[in-house]
């Protein structure tokens, strides 16, 4: 037992490489999620009936399916259809899927809040549909979808853990591996688990901070 | 068929260390409340940096720190064990939150008045709080259920048998990974929706029960 503090302080440092790649990881899936998350969060509500099916499936499966099945989808699954990618990008692609999936729900519930005096005003001043959702109606329900998307970020990060099952070679996979070359597996988790929480633990706090500030006129 | 049966001999497990750890954070998110609501200052502080821990740290590093790093004398935990142990703890942690939520939103004068009545507190916790603390909670505490029920597939990390583990091993084996894992997908999407539904039909018989 006090031989574990030396140990998880001589594997932490080495570590750190796989942290920079979780963080990789999860940064370009919020990148490339956010953008379909909004997308979907209007196709899901959309007159058109093509968009509206295509949306609903995306958000759907992406919400139901676990992200570890939609990882080892595309990573074991798309070889199936001829498509071959790095474990990197494919569980890139499943968490996009997953983050727009989440994301959609989030913004489409900030812009619902967006007042209706809102959308009535600018009727009244003879705006187009775009200059509406431009200029009124996405700024104010981003506003309101922050602290919700900035709480979803985090977990986002807690999941990237996952992509260890396909060989992304992240904060995990590293953790595991010194594990299982040195057998001290308990350091090495805990040097691990320390890691995630010193990131998410201050984003979870800046969210709720966020949250305080956001709501303070009301 | 043959594709389907061999992922539904997974579906007890899923369920199975769903329903225990749930029960397990249900249990455990019990104290960590009444240390969120201590007036010590320092119950309090070891309460929240608990609970900051056991959230901050993902799900499946706490498998694995009790599947491989903890053992009692000669014995290491069963993977089965380790799943829902560790499931359960980070389960409690979010469930106190909720229950935290929940007491809060109870009206002040209901405290009162149950004082006033000469209740004992345990009799207003029992008749009067809990009661209306847990129809504030249980929406909230059905969508976790269902969060938890696709957290249970982290436990096929640590070789529990659950559907994420036979679809894998099938994939593996048929090379035809892509349906494998739509139809894990969509088994677990529809374990989610009467989950969902009881949610719904709950929480509008409760809003009448209330609203008068």
């Amino acid at each position: 037992m006090n031989a574990l503090l030396p140990d998880i302080a001589t594997i932490l440092p080495t570590l750190l490489g796989g942290l920079q790649i979780s963080l990789t990881l999860t940064f370009f899936s919020l990148l490339f999620g956010l953008p379909f998350g909004m997308l979907f969060s209007f196709g899901v509500t959309a007159d058109n009936k093509i968009f509206r099916y295509i949306s609903v499936f995306f958000v759907e499966v992406g919400r139901g399916a676990p992200a570890l099945v939609l990882l080892q989808l595309m990573y074991y699954g798309l070889p199936n259809v001829q498509i071959t990618l790095t474990s990197l990008v494919s569980a890139c692609l499943a968490l996009v899927w997953t983050t727009a999936a989440y994301t959609a729900e989030l913004i489409r519930g900030g812009i619902q809040s967006v007042p209706h005096g809102e959308i009535e005003g600018s009727d009244a001043l003879g705006m187009s549909v775009r200059d509406r959702l431009r200029f009124i109606v996405i700024p104010q329900g981003m506003r309101i979808a922050l602290p919700s998307l900035m709480g979803f970020a985090v977990l986002l990060f807690q999941a990237t853990s996952l992509a260890y099952t396909v060989a992304v070679p992240e904060l995990m996979s590293q953790a595991y591996s010194t594990g299982s070359s040195t057998f001290k597996y308990l350091p090495a988790f805990i040097a691990a688990g320390l890691l995630y929480a010193a990131i998410s633990i201050p984003a979870t706090w800046l969210s709720v901070l966020t949250e305080k500030r956001l709501s303070r006129h009301l | 068929m043959q594709m389907l049966q061999a992922i539904a001999v997974g579906l007890p497990l899923t369920i199975l260390v769903t329903i225990l750890a749930l029960a397990i954070g249900t249990v455990l998110a019990i104290p960590l409340v009444a240390g969120l609501r201590s007036g010590n200052r320092l119950v309090w502080l070891l309460t929240r940096g608990t609970i900051d821990l056991l959230r901050g740290i993902p799900p499946v590093v706490w498998l694995f720190i009790l599947y491989y790093g903890v053992s009692i004398g000669a014995l290491r935990m069963s993977a089965l064990q380790a799943a829902v142990i560790g499931l359960g703890l980070v389960a409690a942690a979010y469930l106190a939150e909720i229950f935290r939520g929940a007491i809060g939103s109870v009206h002040q004068g209901q405290w009162e008045a149950s004082s006033a009545l000469g209740f004992r507190t345990g009799t207003a916790w029992g008749r009067v709080i809990g009661p209306q603390a847990w129809r504030t909670a249980i929406p909230a505490y059905t969508t976790y259920g269902i969060g938890l029920l696709k957290d249970s597939s982290i436990a096929s990390t640590i070789g529990v048998a659950e559907i994420v583990f036979m679809s894998n091993q099938y994939a593996r084996q048929s090379g035809e990974g892509i349906l494998v894992f739509f139809i894990a997908a969509g088994i677990y999407i529809l374990l989610s929706m009467p989950l969902g539904m009881l949610s719904r039909h709950l929480d509008t018989k409760m809003r009448k029960a209330v609203a008068r």
